[in-house]
């Protein structure tokens, strides 16, 4: 029985994941900012098997209440084995380009709130010295592309936190794991137009992740041919790749 | 966006709403949308779950998806009764709850539909001769009504509304949450039999000799002809009793595209269907499958439904009472073998009675489904198809149907006058409209 808190819980990778693990006994600790949706999945997590479901109601932009709800979590646990983060919005690009305050806003979501609850979960892991961080970036901060490079660059930023708390961590025995989904059909890509073979469901890329954490991978593709993609994307010279409408 | 349902044809633009709670689904029914005009307009659209029905039942130019809407709500592991919403899939309870003993009473061909349009479509399953309908099954549900008044609705509260909702199509309100009984069995494999039937008189004899077995069905070469019309294997399948439970598998091969769509013809089919009769079979012998096997075996092929080429397939499904299935069956089945139409699965099974639900499909009697490519010669056909069964008192299925003519609906579904009382009472004439159900003039 592994203790696992789910930040973002109502994002749709973050239900599909916390299902598996419920289907695995595990205890779970939800946050999120929509109650209802809590109550919901907390119901729907104990009948699919889950030891013990908590949640609590919580807003990744406010900073102020980070630390207090990381103790708040290890006070219900004890202690946490899988920190899952997994809370982000997708941007509008046009709009961060006309206006900073939009773009601000983006990075506050999808990269400080990241860091701030990182800082918070390094130091309680350090010192618990065993756990896991997990972290859902995306592909798309791989490569700056004209078409969406304000998430992208906040993703890569937290991309490259990562990889540094990586080796900070490695000797507290603190696995840090970059998680890098690609085109997934969830309600934060409404939208955009799907189908074709590279949309994945939520509950493929779920499966892809719990299989990666379960190997400790460094980063998980989800799924894994975005590896094979992005390896292409970057290899593109930037000579020929500016030129691209990508 | 551009959606078609599984048998691919018709297809129809739409705007898709995912409401991810009741409450946003109440919302999206109560807020008046802004036209071009300045003016506003009430909701007017239909429900839609995993869009497993072939044709235009969940098609309309506003479609509200319950796949978000896939909690599980409540769970008592004395008596089985589960509660759910109504975006939940048959196989996510068949994943949850068979490793616990626990099947669902009732199962369709597939496993990737939702409890609300089972509910809905009011789906068969192997054992309707015995067990009826999904709807039968159904301790209550809670019905969003045009007003946004959700209701309770069982056999004994609003049993009017209820009976009218399963097998309603979606038409009444849409179905928030449902209540169903979970059934307690002795294991999950299958212990199937299978009897090699030369023709259709002696396949029906043997389903009424097997009255008594749990499950039946039957595969049906279609395009036999003379002395073997109607050959069929006919598969008989108990519950294992050894206490082991597993879930039906997830994964396996697929379709990754639109295979073209001549590769499907009257040779390749009549071939499959001669190879497949033949192939080696000892009706003595019990044989042990996993439940997927026996009941979904078509689900192992995600996207089969791509084999039928960019324009899609009909599935001609129909029910004829029991004093005239054989000679009606046999006059479909010489119908359309010398039209050269046929299916790879053509699937014959016997009904038990039929229940109080107003547009549910099944009556005591025989039920033959049959896939048919879509091309431009088969509406025709069809035609003829549909006058053979009703002159033999028999109807189509809902939930299969693309195509029917209003006239045939009304001569086959003699209750449908009371289900559109009941909607033009509710106001949900106004609000929950399919392609279909303008088509047939509900």
């Amino acid at each position: 029985m592994k203790n696992i808190l789910v930040i973002g819980a109502n994002s749709a990778i973050a239900r599909a994941v916390s299902r598996l693990y419920a289907e695995e006994h595990c205890r779970l600790f939800l946050l999120s900012r929509d109650a209802e949706q809590l109550a919901l999945q907390k119901q729907d997590l104990q009948i699919r098997g889950a030891t013990e479901v908590d949640c609590s109601v919580f807003d990744a932009n406010n900073f102020s209440v980070h630390e207090a709800v990381i103790d708040q979590v290890l006070d219900r646990f004890g202690s946490i084995d899988l920190a899952f983060i997994c809370h982000g919005s997708l941007s509008n690009q046009a709009q961060c380009e006309e206006h900073f305050d939009s773009a601000l806003q983006e990075f506050h979501t999808n990269a400080l709130s990241v860091i701030s609850l990182l800082t918070c979960l390094a130091r309680h892991m350090s010192i618990q010295r065993s756990g896991c961080i997990a972290v859902i970036t995306s592909v798309a901060g791989d490569r700056g592309r004209q078409s969406n490079y304000v998430y992208g660059s906040a993703k890569a930023m937290v991309s490259t936190y990562l990889q540094g708390l990586r080796g900070r961590l490695f000797k507290s025995q603190v696995d840090v794991i970059d998680i890098r989904p690609g085109f997934v059909d969830t309600p934060m890509t409404h939208a955009i137009k799907k189908g074709g073979p590279l949309w994945s469901s939520p509950e493929k890329v779920a499966q892809c992740i719990v299989d990666g954490i379960r190997k400790r991978k460094h980063t998980i593709y989800a799924p894994g041919y975005w590896r094979l993609i992005m390896l292409v994307v970057c290899s593109i010279p930037e000579v020929l790749f500016k030129r691209l409408k990508l | 966006m551009q959606i078609h349902s599984w048998g691919r044809y018709p297809t129809t633009d739409a705007t898709l709403h995912s409401p991810r709670s009741p409450s946003a689904l109440r919302r999206l029914l109560l807020d008046t949308q802004p036209t071009d005009s300045g003016a506003t307009t009430a909701f007017d659209g239909i429900a839609r779950g995993l869009g497993r029905s072939y044709g235009d039942s969940a098609l309309a130019g506003t479609i509200v998806q319950t796949r978000e809407l896939d909690q599980l709500l409540a769970f008592d592991a004395d008596t089985g009764l589960l509660t759910c919403a109504a975006g939940v899939s048959l196989d996510t309870i068949l994943h949850c709850f068979t490793p616990r003993g626990w099947f669902l009473p009732v199962v369709p061909g597939t496993r990737f539909v939702s409890v609300g349009g089972a509910i809905a479509s009011d789906v068969h399953g192997k054992n309707h001769h015995l067990d009826g309908t999904f709807g039968q099954h159904v301790h209550s549900l809670r019905l969003l009504q045009p007003d946004g008044e959700v209701l309770n609705c069982s056999s004994t509260e609003n049993s009017a509304l209820f009976h009218a909702t399963c097998g309603g199509m979606g038409l009444t309100g849409i179905i928030v949450d449902a209540t169903i009984n979970l059934r307690r069995i002795p294991g999950s494999a299958i212990h199937q039999r299978t009897l090699r039937t030369p023709h259709l008189q002696e396949v029906m004899e043997r389903f009424e000799a097997s009255a008594a077995s749990t499950y039946s069905v039957a595969w049906l070469d279609c395009l036999a002809r003379g002395s073997a019309l109607g050959r069929s294997l006919l598969f008989l399948g108990e519950h294992a009793t050894d206490g082991q439970f597993k879930a039906p598998q997830r994964g396996g091969l697929g379709v990754p595209f639109n295979s073209p769509a001549f590769l499907l013809n009257r040779y390749s089919m009549s071939l499959f269907n001669t190879l497949y009769y033949n192939r080696p079979v000892n009706s003595q012998t019990e044989q042990r499958i996993e439940a997927g096997q026996y009941f979904f075996p078509l689900d192992s092929i995600a996207h089969w439904n791509r084999l039928y080429g960019r324009k899609g397939f009909l599935q001609y499904q129909f029910v004829v009472p029991d004093a005239a299935a054989l000679a009606a069956i046999s006059l479909v089945l010489q119908r359309s073998s010398a039209a050269g139409k046929g299916s790879f699965l053509s699937v014959l099974k016997k009904f038990g009675s039929g229940n109080d639900n107003l547009l549910s499909f099944p009556l005591q009697g025989y039920t033959l489904a049959m896939d048919f490519k879509f091309e431009n010669n088969l509406l025709p056909l069809l035609d003829e198809l549909d006058s053979i069964v009703l002159d033999h008192g028999g109807r189509l299925y809902l939930a299969k149907d693309a195509r029917m003519s209003e006239a045939t609906f009304k001569r086959s579904y003699p209750r449908w006058e009371e289900l559109a009382q009941l909607r033009a009472a509710s106001g949900a004439d106004r609000m929950f409209n399919s392609l279909q159900s303008r088509r047939l003039g509900l």
